[in-house]
C-alpha cells in the first residue's frame, strides 16, 4: 500500500531527527576528542533516560526504580564478559535480556499499585537490587565493583582502545538505532493505546483493551533500552559499580527527563545531555558546592519552563509559526 | 465481529447506594435498531453505562448473543463486542485525529483507519489535529469512528447529537443510517431530539425514572400524543 501524504511527512520528519542527532553525535567526536569517556556515559545515560520515558512520559506510570533495569543490564553483560562472552553487540544483548526480564518482574509488582504505593514501590525495587548486588560480591564485586572486562574488538576489527573512540561510536551507532525503533513503537496504535491510557485509563477500558498487558509490555520494552544503556556503560568503562543499580541514578534520571520534558523521546536526549554538561562544567569549575548551582539551575528551568526544554522549545516554534501565519494573511 | 442480538432481563443497577434503574428488561435482535427515549435524568445514560459495565448492577442479567456477559468488566464486553458512544465523547484531547483512531483498532491494521475517513470525511481533513483543536461535531465523528473501528457488535449512541449544528446532526444522521442499513452492528440510540430518534429506530423504549413505561413502534408513538406529552413534554409530532 503506498504510503500517505502524513506518512511520509511524519517519516520525513523522524529521519530528520535522526541525522540530528548523528550530525550533534560526530561534532561531539570532532569537538571533543578527550572527553570520549564522558560523552559514553552521555549516551547511556540517554538510552535509560528513554527507557523511563516510556513509561512515566507514555503511559503515566511514576518511577523512582528505573536503576534497577540500567544495573540489571549492566551486572548481566558485566558477569557475562567476566566469564569469557567478549563479543560487544552480544554483551549488549545480554543487557537488552536482563534488563527485559527486569522490566518484566518490576511491572508486575509496580502496577499491582497506583499514584504514591507504586513510586514506594518503585524504590523498594531498586534498593532491594542495589541490596542484592553488595551481598552478592562473590558475583558482582560488591562495592568494590565488577571488574576484569575486556572485551572483544567491536566486529573483531575495532579495538576499545583508550581514548574510548570505538566505545563512543558503537554507542552513538546504538542510540541511532535505538531511537529509530523507540519512534515506531510510540506512533504504532500500541504507542496510542499508551498514550491514550495515561489521559484516560476508563475509555481505553470502553474500547475493549486491558491495561496491564499493554502497561507490562511497555515495562518490558523499557527495560530492554534500559538494561542496553547499562550495559554499553559496562563496555565503555570495563568496571560496574554499585552505584549503577541505585536510587541515586534512578532519581537523577528523572529529573533529567523532567528537565528535558517528558513524552517526546527527545526530550529525554536534550534533558540528559544539558543536565550531564551542567555536571560536568560547573563541577570542574567548583568542585565543593556544584550541587548547589546544578540545583539552583534546575530550580529556574523547572520554574520558567515547566514543560521541560523540548516543551518550551515547541511552545516557542509554535508561536513563531502562528505569528509568521498571521503576518501573510 | 457480527452483529448480535442484546437481551437485558430485570436490569436494576446504579451508582453506591443510589438505584437508578429498577426492573429493565428489552430485547434487541441483531441488526435491529432500538430508540432509548426520556427526558433529562430518566436514566438513558446509566442505562447505556450500565451495559457497558461501568455502574453497580444490583440485579438483572445481559446477554449478548446469546452468551451472558453480566459478570464480565468492561474491557471484557468492549472486547466480546459491546461499544460505547458516550455523551461526553471523550476523545483523548493530546492525541492528533489519527493517533486517536490508531487507539481504537484493537489489533486491526493500520490502514483500517481509512474506513473512518470514508464514514466522516470532514475527519480526514483533519487527521493531524490534535483532539482538542476540534469542533463539538468533529469530536463526536472521531469518538463514533474510534468505536466503530473496533468493529463491535453493539453500538451505543449516547445523545450523539446533544449541542450540534443542523448541518453536523444531519451529516452524522446520515452516517448513522449507513452503518443501521449495514446491518453489521445493533444499535441502541439514546437522543433528545424526537423526530431523529423515532425516524432512526424500528422500535421505541421510554424511560421514566429508572422504569421503561412505553415500548413499542415508532409510528404508534407519534400517533399517541398523550404518552408524548406525558413522557416527552411535547404535545405531539406534525
Amino acid at each position: 500500500m503506498p504510503m500517505t501524504a502524513s506518512a511520509s511527512r511524519t517519516v520525513g520528519r523522524d529521519l530528520l531527527g535522526l541525522a540530528l542527532i548523528a550530525l550533534v553525535g560526530l561534532a561531539g567526536y570532532w569537538l571533543f576528542p578527550d572527553n570520549l569517556a564522558f560523552l559514553t556515559r552521555v549516551i547511556s545515560v540517554a538510552l535509560l533516560v528513554l527507557s523511563l520515558d516510556l513509561i512515566v512520559g507514555y503511559c503515566g506510570v511514576a518511577s523512582l526504580g528505573q536503576g534497577a533495569l540500567y544495573g540489571a543490564g549492566a551486572y548481566a553483560a558485566g558477569i557475562a564478559c567476566v566469564h569469557g562472552i567478549t563479543d560487544p553487540v552480544l554483551l549488549i544483548l545480554i543487557g537488552a535480556g536482563a534488563g527485559a526480564i527486569m522490566g518484566l518482574l518490576m511491572g508486575a509488582i509496580m502496577l499491582r499499585a497506583h499514584g504514591l504505593p507504586q513510586l514506594v514501590l518503585s524504590i523498594a525495587i531498586v534498593q532491594l537490587l542495589h541490596e542484592a548486588a553488595n551481598k552478592a560480591s562473590s558475583i558482582t564485586g560488591g562495592s568494590d565493583g565488577l571488574s576484569g572486562m575486556s572485551p572483544a574488538p567491536l566486529f573483531g576489527v575495532f579495538e576499545f582502545d583508550l581514548w574510548g573512540r570505538s566505545a563512543y561510536l558503537f554507542g552513538l551507532g546504538l542510540l541511532l538505532i535505538v531511537f529509530a525503533v523507540l519512534r515506531f513503537v510510540t506512533r504504532s496504535p500500541f504507542g496510542m493505546v499508551c498514550r491514550g491510557l495515561k489521559e484516560d485509563p476508563l475509555r481505553i477500558s470502553a474500547l475493549g483493551i486491558y491495561a496491564f498487558p499493554v502497561l507490562l509490555k511497555m515495562f518490558v520494552i523499557s527495560g530492554t533500552v534500559a538494561g542496553m544503556g547499562g550495559a554499553l556503560a559496562a563496555i565503555a568503562t570495563q568496571v560496574v559499580g554499585l552505584d549503577s543499580v541505585s536510587f541515586e541514578v534512578s532519581a537523577n534520571a528523572l529529573v533529567m527527563l523532567v528537565l528535558g520534558g517528558i513524552g517526546h523521546l527527545y526530550g529525554a536526549l536534550i534533558g540528559t545531555v544539558i543536565f550531564m554538561a551542567l555536571e560536568h562544567v560547573v563541577a570542574a569549575i567548583n568542585p565543593f558546592h556544584w550541587m548547589t548551582l546544578v540545583g539552583a539551575v534546575l530550580i529556574a528551568i523547572v520554574l520558567f519552563a515547566p514543560r521541560g526544554l523540548s516543551g518550551t522549545l515547541d511552545e516557542l516554534a509554535r508561536m513563531l509559526t502562528r505569528d509568521r501565519w498571521r503576518a501573510g494573511r | 465481529m457480527p452483529a448480535a442480538d442484546l437481551d437485558v432481563r430485570n436490569l436494576s443497577a446504579g451508582y453506591g447506594q443510589t438505584h437508578v434503574l429498577e426492573d429493565v428488561s428489552f430485547s434487541v435482535p441483531a441488526g435491529g435498531r432500538l430508540s432509548i427515549l426520556g427526558r433529562n435524568g430518566m436514566g438513558k445514560t446509566t442505562l447505556m453505562a450500565s451495559l457497558m459495565g461501568l455502574t453497580r448492577r444490583y440485579a438483572g442479567s445481559i446477554s449478548l448473543g446469546g452468551q451472558d456477559v453480566t459478570a464480565l468488566g468492561t474491557a471484557a464486553r468492549a472486547h466480546g463486542g459491546i461499544g460505547l458512544v458516550p455523551q461526553t465523547r471523550e476523545i483523548f484531547k493530546g492525541l492528533t485525529v489519527e493517533e486517536n483512531l490508531f487507539a481504537g483498532l484493537k489489533g486491526r491494521p493500520r490502514a483500517a483507519i481509512e474506513e473512518a475517513y470514508a464514514l466522516f470525511p470532514r475527519l480526514g481533513e483533519r487527521r493531524r489535529n490534535l483532539g482538542s483543536q476540534l469542533s463539538g461535531g468533529e469530536q463526536q465523528m472521531l469518538a463514533t469512528a474510534r468505536t466503530i473501528l473496533g468493529q463491535p457488535s453493539v453500538l451505543l449512541l449516547d445523545e450523539p447529537l446533544e449541542g450540534l449544528a443542523p448541518v453536523i446532526c444531519d451529516m452524522l444522521m446520515e452516517a448513522f443510517g449507513r452503518l443501521a442499513a449495514s446491518g453489521a452492528m445493533t444499535i441502541l440510540f439514546v437522543e433528545q431530539r424526537l423526530e431523529s430518534a423515532l425516524a432512526f429506530a424500528d422500535d421505541v423504549i421510554i424511560l421514566e425514572r429508572g422504569r421503561i413505561v412505553w415500548s413499542g413502534k415508532p409510528d404508534a408513538l407519534r400517533a399517541d400524543a398523550d404518552v408524548l406529552e406525558r413522557y416527552i413534554g411535547v404535545g405531539g409530532l406534525h
